[in-house]
């Protein structure tokens, strides 16, 4: 049962990072009916947002301190960041402590204009091309992506820590009256998904309640009646897609503690977000979300060691697997609506 | 001649003409020169452009012909290294049932995988594709890879070499010197290679260029053949409206799982002259990138066309290996013409594209190829041709109707 439960846990922090971006993904192909390869590289994006922030907030300046001496005896130079010298040790330590939650702040107006000249600037001349061409642009506009990020901030993962408060694991086996260390959870992978979980209901319930939301997702349903309303649906559009950027980004940020961020970890994660989308069922959000958390649990079950043991290797291959049965018996996902995509 | 018409003839002969004299052509820039940086002429580069020629010419006749977009084809091209230099281990160094063994299994595992993605088209056949290439990758490089299990087919993360106590049935383990003997064709070596010296030039011809040119050649006439048959007029049909295909009575889905296992074939040939050339593999062969790249080479040269796929190859691989040559003292080199003020500036500028930046040009080449040139650099021709042609013929009725105004 324990281990059960710890497996569950361990997939649900990978599970919410498919999630996220298998959402913005089905956003931007709901309403926009575009295949968009670039979608892991604004997670890397919203990643190296963080690393940013956290560097800008660490700039610093040499300030002589003369209470220590170095081993020659000369005054030692310390690097003092700005932060802490205008706002004191305590609370400045703190910002740069926390400059990853902080980054969110950071990262949504970035992420937002990202998408925004993105679709304007690229993606909209491509709703009449075909799918195959779109696939394609998206793929070089990824390349270009990672290869400006790669040439700011090196080859080389860049570690960005959590905050104090979140460092370490808790027992939470104990908590639930299991034995003592029979699951040890790291907390900032419990904050990853409480923040994923808040994200995913704050789209939907954008969508749900809100006016806007409504006619997004008559939009979704049927365009060009909702055109032909008077309505212009078009720019609606072009919003829900910085929205689905900043989903992304905002996953990137909070994923930077887990697994330093580098240049390609986009790329790793898009070709998972679409097998995810997949599973899902092209266009239909709960689909995406589902298909994501269930995914990543399956995968954490599968790196057990005696699944392992009775097939070798099925931790790596089974989500393709699972996609590939999945297409072959039910073309349109998990909860896709028919006849959307189905061929 | 062969059975081609007369222009299908004539183009052969050019791309037969070309690679045959590539170590001339490739290299125009004498070698004590400046620009002899931008000689391609050296085996090594010359060997990549034919063997990702053979790539891509497989990959259009799959993608230019049906339309079935497959980001998985690198899958192909990693297996057939993989069988090659399996026999390379198990059997003799000639190179001949190397690249046999490659075709055939890189053929098989296309059957299969073929067989399963071509249920379905569009987006979800690239998905499919690309789930199958990756979960081959994922297992070439932890289960089958894992030297300490007993089933270690591909030795992982080092990649698969050629060793000393390798069985080697019909050839010699070692070598008498004690070394690992090296690929050839019965006995012609593809390390070896002359060098010519001509004036300031010198000229450098390898015996595997040659050897994968002549393949090259073959696979890119039997291409020929493969768009002028009927067969590759039904996988036309296919790509302009494969409903109507379905309407009429008849299945395409052979007809498709025959150009996939066709090109499914190519890449593994591509892959056993890789391994062939340096008798190495390695997984990273079989990453998504790498699948990317045959689209890339493809899309850049002319999808649906004969010549397209070669030309992106050629292209690609130059720009790979000139670009990233370029350092910044190559670039201050060049515009010390400019004041220093100004030369700094514009090395500042161009630095970020070249060297190891090339990856940024490729990709910012590829988006304005596929927005502006979807018919990539064939189109790019046609359109320059038309153009001449048609301020030719303005200028004739110009010249006809100026005497009729006056």
């Amino acid at each position: 049962m324990d281990a059960i439960l710890l497996q569950i846990l361990n997939g649900l922090d990978k599970g919410s990072a498919y999630a996220l971006i298998a959402l913005g993904l089905t956003l931007i192909f709901g309403t926009l009916g575009v295949v968009n390869f670039a979608h892991g590289a604004l997670f890397m994006i919203g990643a190296f947002c963080a690393v940013t922030l956290s560097k800008i907030l660490t700039i610093s300046k040499e300030v002589v301190d003369p209470t220590k001496t170095d081993f020659l005896g000369n005054p030692l130079k310390v690097k003092v960041p700005y932060i802490e010298s205008w706002f004191g040790e305590s609370f400045g330590g703190a910002i740069i402590d926390w400059s990853v939650p902080l980054a969110i702040l950071f990262a949504i107006p970035i992420m937002l204009f990202v998408g925004y000249a993105m679709e304007r600037g690229l993606i909209k001349h491509f709703y009449k091309r075909p799918h195959a061409d779109q696939i394609l642009v998206t793929f070089g506009l990824a390349i270009v992506l990672q290869e400006v990020v790669k040439y700011f901030y090196g080859a080389n993962p860049i570690p960005t820590p959590a905050p104090e408060a979140f460092k370490g694991s808790f027992d939470f086996g104990a908590m639930l009256g299991f034995e003592a260390n029979a699951i040890i959870y790291p907390y900032w992978r419990m904050v990853y998904f409480l923040f994923a979980g808040v994200i995913i209901a704050g789209v939907f319930a954008f969508l749900q309640f809100t006016t806007f939301g409504m006619v997004v997702r008559a939009g979704m349903a049927d365009r060009e009646t909702v055109g032909l309303l008077g309505i212009n649906i078009d720019r609606r559009f072009t919003i829900m897609f910085g929205l689905a950027a900043a989903v992304a980004g905002l996953a990137g940020v909070m994923y930077t503690p887990i697994n330093s961020p580098n240049y390609h970890m986009g790329m790793d994660f898009l070709v998972l977000s679409f097998v995810v989308v997949v599973v899902g069922g092209m266009g239909s959000l709960p689909g995406a979300v589902a298909a994501g958390f269930l995914l990543g649990i399956l995968e954490a079950f599968a790196s057990m060691n005696w699944i392992k043991d009775i097939i070798p290797g099925i931790d790596q291959i089974i989500i393709y697997l699972v996609a590939i049965v999945i297409l072959l018996t039910r073309p349109r996902g998990l909860m896709g609506r028919k006849g959307v995509m189905e061929d | 001649m062969f059975g081609l018409d007369k222009k299908d003839t004539s183009l052969l002969m050019i791309v037969a003409v070309l690679t045959m004299f590539a170590p001339f052509i490739l290299n125009p820039f004498p070698t004590d020169s400046g620009l002899a940086q931008f000689n391609a002429g050296y085996p090594d580069l010359m060997q990549r452009f034919v063997i990702f020629g053979i790539f891509a010419i497989g990959f259009n006749i799959l993608f230019g012909l049906t339309g079935y977009l497959s980001f998985g084809h690198a899958a192909f091209l990693g297996i057939g290294s993989y069988s090659a230099v399996w026999m390379f281990k198990l059997l003799s160094m000639n190179i001949i049932p190397a690249i046999i063994l490659s075709v055939i299994v890189s053929g098989l595992f296309a059957v299969v995988i073929g067989y399963v993605s071509l249920r379905r088209s569009g987006i979800y056949f690239s998905i499919l594709t690309l789930a199958f290439a990756q979960m081959c990758y994922n297992m070439a490089y932890s289960v089958l890879g894992n030297p300490a299990s007993s089933y270690n087919l591909t030795n992982g993360e080092t990649g698969l070499q050629l060793l000393l106590d390798d069985p080697r049935v019909l050839g010699v383990s070692a070598t008498a010197d004690g070394s690992i003997p090296v690929t050839n064709l019965f006995g012609l070596e593809m390390r070896g290679s002359e060098t010519i010296e001509m004036g300031a030039w010198s000229f450098s011809f390898s015996a595997g260029y040659y050897v994968s040119a002549i393949i090259m050649l073959l696979s890119f006439y039997i291409a020929i053949r493969v768009f002028r048959s009927p067969f590759g007029m039904m996988l036309r049909a296919v790509k302009c409206n494969q409903n109507r295909m379905n309407f009429t009575g008849l299945s395409t889905r052979p007809y498709t799982l025959a150009a996939f296992v066709i090109s499914g074939m190519y890449a593994g040939l591509a892959g056993g002259l890789m391994a062939c050339m340096d008798p190495l593999a390695g997984a990273e062969r079989m990453q998504w990138t790498a699948s990317g790249e045959v689209v890339l080479m493809t899309i850049l040269g002319g999808a649906g066309t004969l010549i397209g796929p070669v030309l992106g190859a050629g292209a690609i691989k130059y720009m790979e290996n000139i670009f990233s040559k370029i350092n910044d003292t190559v670039l201050h080199g060049w515009f010390s013409f400019l004041p220093d003020g100004l030369e700094d500036f514009v090395v500042f500028v161009i630095h970020p594209f070249v060297g190891k930046g090339w990856h940024l040009t490729l990709g910012l080449v590829f988006m304005a190829v596929v927005i502006f040139l979807p018919g990539g650099l064939v189109e790019g021709g046609q359109r320059i041709m038309n153009l001449i042609k048609r301020r030719k013929k303005s200028d004739d009725d110009a010249a006809e109707t100026q005497p009729a105004a006056e």
